[in-house]
């Protein structure tokens, strides 16, 4: 049908309960923000799986390509003294 | 480089060859970690026949559990009783759902649900062709829920373990509902079985015409499944169509003898040797007779969905004019 639409997409988030973090759950389309929060509702929680739902438009995300993880995370690794097992405590002492 | 979560890249290639050109060190790359077991997600590098192949089914899956939902919808206001009714609104709602989970997994792919769905509109898209069959009467409604969301089951069980990760991920969420589906179907067998004899009468029919649609929805045998070495080969299934439907029917017998209704196959006999129920050969003119666009139902299943389409269009350009007044009105406001 000429002019038909398929609205843009959306990249849902759902929190399972309080308390716990936002984990991705999929994506829908909406013609905007309060559309997309409802279809989320309707299409990832029709069984009470989440307490709060982020929408996101797909369009504003940027990502880490599965390319780059080596050389992109790679300042992380070399770090070991940000790790507690770098560190030397007297035997017997219990630091935690 | 960064890269957009959802990157169109418009649509697949027809070229039957396209992939016979990999890059050999990196589909050999690919392959060692298919058989490392690892998930393939979205923007990791796959061979163009991988992904062409995941589009392929997954759009196929997606249109299925949209088209499912005619045959029972055409008994949702006729539900015997209002606990039925409920149960079978929230069934047929889930399978809208279960087609939403499937096309936003196989828009990863780079790919527009539009495409898709238009694709299933123009009648080029294949779906399951047991979605073909009438829905006769009420019966039917158990039939289905047991048998076709039970073969379902038995399918999608296997793909929550498949190499993509988003169909992997949609698989697990449509399996937790699938339960409920298949119950609710059983139920219904298992309460008209038990009732008057025109209603016992009523449960059997059901089960002679669903039966053998069942059997066909895992798909032709290994040896005509020319899609099946590369999908096993690629971990997208795991195991065959054979193997998957002789499991289902294994589960299935002892369910029907259960509520002592009778399976149409006057050749179904256990195997003491290999524990499986054997059964007679499927009529596979029928199935692709169904498959290729000639089932009892196939023009209206698709009249049906063009016309909800259609009558939904001066929602969807409603909602677009609303948001792009409200998003003017916000940036004059600014």
């Amino acid at each position: 049908m000429p002019g038909d639409t398929a609205h843009r997409l959306w990249e849902v988030f759902t929190q399972p309960e309080g308390g716990k973090p936002f984990e991705h759950a999929g994506s829908v389309h909406a013609a905007d923000a309060e559309m997309a929060l409802q279809h989320a509702r309707d299409v990832y929680t029709r069984r009470g799986e989440a307490v709060n739902i982020w929408v996101v438009p797909s369009s504003a995300i940027t990502a880490s390509t599965p390319g780059d993880a080596g050389p992109f995370f790679e300042p992380g690794n070399d770090k070991p003294y940000r790790h507690p097992q770098f560190y030397k405590v007297p035997s017997g002492v219990r630091v935690f | 480089m960064p890269y957009q979560v959802h990157e169109p890249k418009g649509p697949t290639p027809r070229d039957e060859r396209a992939g016979a050109s990999e890059d050999p060190r990196r589909l050999a790359e690919f392959e060692a970690r298919i058989a490392r077991g690892e998930t393939i997600e979205p923007k990791d590098w796959m061979p163009e026949r991988y992904r062409r192949q995941l589009i392929r089914m997954m759009s196929q899956h997606a249109h299925s559990e949209v088209v499912g939902m005619l045959p029972e919808g055409n008994w949702i206001t006729r539900a015997p009783t209002l606990r039925r009714k409920m149960g079978l609104l929230a069934k047929v709602q889930d399978e809208a759902g279960h087609g939403l989970y499937i096309y936003c997994g196989t828009e990863t792919l780079g790919v527009d649900r539009n495409d898709l769905i238009q694709q299933l509109l123009a009648g080029t898209a294949k779906y399951s062709s047991i979605f073909n069959y009438p829905t006769l009467t009420w019966a039917d409604i158990g039939a289905i829920g047991w048998l076709v969301d039970g073969a379902a089951i038995v399918n999608q069980t296997m793909l929550a373990k498949a190499s993509y990760g988003p169909y992997a991920r949609a698989m697990v969420r449509i399996c937790k509902e699938e339960n409920f589906h298949k119950r609710q179907g059983y139920e219904i067998m298992a309460t008209l079985a038990a009732g008057t004899p025109e209603q016992r009468a009523m449960a059997q029919d059901a089960l002679n015409r669903w039966w053998w649609p069942s059997l066909m929805m895992f798909g032709p045998h290994d040896k005509d499944s020319p899609n099946s070495d590369e999908l096993l080969r690629w971990k997208v299934k795991q195991k065959t169509n054979d193997e998957l439907r002789q499991r289902f029917v294994n589960l299935t017998v002892a369910q029907a003898k259960a509520i002592n209704l009778t399976i149409p196959d006057p050749d179904l006999r256990y195997n003491e040797a290999t524990k499986n129920w054997e059964f007679g050969e499927i009529d596979w003119d029928e199935f692709w007779r169904v498959v290729k666009g000639d089932g009892p139902c196939n023009r209206e299943r698709l009249a049906a969905r063009r016309k909800a389409h259609d009558d939904g269009a001066w929602v969807r350009a409603a909602a677009e004019a609303y948001a792009a007044r409200h998003a003017s009105r916000a940036g004059a406001a600014a």
